[in-house]
């Protein structure tokens, strides 16, 4: 069973604040989901994990830089500018 | 109405100018109610009409609009995404696919409607609001690519969407298009938006086969920008053969709509050889895709911090706070529920109970795959497995997840698949399915080609 605690523990790894009242609709909503994948139980263990449909192996390509976008094309699309540079929140507290 | 294919097209831009035609098309979506285009490339499309009026616009693509789905990235058009989180996103830079069809001489129309990053399949979860079908406007288009599948033929020529877990092929069957998934790798992803990078493709969707080979040949091909590119090139090739198909067992749907698909087999049988297959894996595909798809969104959408683009707060707080602000602010509930199922999924002591076990669902699904196409060329079933819903009738999540149960498993394998319409119950369209092998959308496009004929001869 999902409880309300489930709920915020989950909201707090995905980094997203949620409200009193959307803790509710969120734990009901999980519940019914997560027991639907519970059909997965009946798979058998010894199989091996496909990650990539293609066989495809560390395709690499020459270390050679090419052009970058201008600054101020790359800065257009922010309200927090410093210098020159992306101005972000304070990391350490 | 009348629907719009290139030939048509081609036939008028012999008598009358690109500039009045493309007019006249945005003259239609001013005037539309299916709410299918985010964003309108008015002032560019009719430069570009312009240009094609003194024959300065060549390509397989020239003078030919073509609409283009809001998760791939255009230069200097905004890209929404259907999100709140991107509302005012204005790109840098082209996708591969807008690029090719630019060097083709495409005239680009708009960004289309869509659900908010992908992630549903009515078009519900848009932040634009819903997509309404032009066949009845009180039902939904399907989703995610609702705005595309509802332009193609109508306020576009052509269209491109994207294929997650169904949202090329949904929209194409609940809007009477054709629309293909082509295999993983086919097509660069270099610009599309992702949400689930190791299920999705972009794809071309058109009103008929001719029309979507034609885009298919402009948008498949070498990126070195996208590591799981195939490096191919894609070039049609006629062929006329008998071929093996399968109908799959386990893709069925409601029986009104299972009525329409075996008419159509009934069609098929005069020319082909069709049996019966058994996919046993696909029982456990839908939990599976689901899993991988919100466990990879959970790590995707981590882009979305209010720092480098798109919706921001204006003061900047602790780290945690402002991130965790920023995506309750701007995410959508669909978005929501999703990466937080995702980050649940792959958190400690679940990872391998829920991500580990889906990917060894993905081997056993892709094994079925394999296995089938050693006995038959192609495989077929119902692209959806009910009729266009009314808009808001698939209000709980897990019904709504529940509706793509015929169109994840080919995403799981990777192997390509597409939607043509094959006539109308109740008014409303209904698609088949068509899965072909790995790299082998010529022998599905050649049959999808002969099918068209023999619907359109045999009269709905």
């Amino acid at each position: 069973m999902i409880s309300r605690e489930d709920v915020y523990h989950i909201a707090n790894l995905a980094k997203i604040e949620i409200s009193e009242k959307e803790v509710d609709n969120f734990k009901d909503e999980f519940q019914s989901i997560l027991e639907y994948f519970n059909i997965l139980d009946e798979v058998e263990e010894d199989v091996e994990p496909t990650f990539q449909v293609l066989p495809l192996n560390n395709i690499f390509r020459e270390d050679k830089s090419k052009e970058s976008l201008p600054r101020d094309e790359v800065l257009k699309n922010t309200r927090h500018v410093e210098e020159g540079y992306f101005k972000g929140p304070r990391v350490v507290e | 109405m009348e629907i719009l294919t290139v030939k048509h097209w081609k036939e008028r831009l012999e008598g009358e100018k690109a500039y009045d035609l493309v007019l006249e098309i945005f003259d239609k979506i001013e005037k539309s109610k299916l709410n299918a285009y985010i964003t309108l490339n008015k002032e560019d499309a009719l430069k570009k009409a312009e240009e094609f009026d003194k024959g300065e616009l060549n390509g397989k693509l020239a003078g030919i609009p073509v609409a283009v789905k809001d998760c791939i990235t255009t230069k200097n058009l905004r890209t929404t995404c259907a999100s709140k989180i991107l509302y005012n996103y204005i790109p840098p830079f082209d996708a591969h696919v807008v690029e090719r069809l630019k060097a083709e001489g495409a005239i680009i129309v708009g960004k289309t409607n869509m659900d908010e990053f992908a992630m549903g399949t009515t078009t519900e979860t848009s932040y634009f609001g819903v997509v309404r079908n032009p066949y009845d406007l009180d039902r939904v288009a399907g989703g995610s690519s609702g705005g595309s599948g509802a332009v193609v033929g109508r306020e576009a020529v052509l269209a491109l969407g994207s294929d997650t877990g169904g949202s090329i092929r949904c929209p194409a069957s609940f809007c009477g298009v054709c629309g293909l998934k082509p295999t993983y790798g086919y097509v660069s992803r270099y610009g599309l938006i992702p949400y689930a990078n190791s299920l999705e493709q972009i794809g071309p969707m058109a009103s008929c086969v001719e029309d979507l080979i034609l885009l298919f040949e402009v948008i498949a091909g070498k990126d070195d920008r996208d590591s799981t590119n195939a490096g191919k090139e894609f070039k049609f090739e006629r062929r006329e053969k008998r071929l093996r198909i399968g109908i799959i067992k386990e893709m069925g749907a409601r029986d009104e709509v299972m009525d329409k698909f075996y008419e159509s087999v009934e069609m098929i049988k005069s020319k082909h050889e069709v049996d019966e297959v058994e996919m046993p894996s696909f029982k456990y595909a839908l939990a599976a895709y689901y899993i991988i798809a919100m466990s990879e969104a959970s790590s995707n959408l981590a882009r979305y911090d209010g720092v480098r683009y798109g919706y921001a707060l204006d003061k900047l707080d602790s780290w945690t706070k402002y991130f965790s602000k920023v995506r309750a602010e701007g995410f959508g509930k669909e978005v929501k529920r999703r990466i937080m199922l995702g980050s649940y999924a792959l958190s400690a002591g679940y990872y391998g109970k829920y991500y580990l076990k889906a990917l060894k669902v993905r081997t056993l699904v892709k094994n079925d795959f394999v296995k089938a196409f050693k006995d038959f060329d192609l495989l077929i079933a119902p692209t959806m497995p009910a009729l266009p819903f009314k808009i808001g009738e698939l209000a709980d999540p897990l019904t709504m997840y529940k509706m793509d149960v015929n169109t994840v498993p080919i995403n799981l394998a990777g192997v390509p698949a597409l939607s043509i319409p094959i006539g109308f119950v109740k008014g409303l369209p209904v698609g088949m399915q068509i899965i072909g092998n790995y790299f082998d959308e010529n022998t599905m496009l050649n049959f999808a080609l002969w099918l068209e004929k023999q619907i359109s001869d045999g009269g709905r």
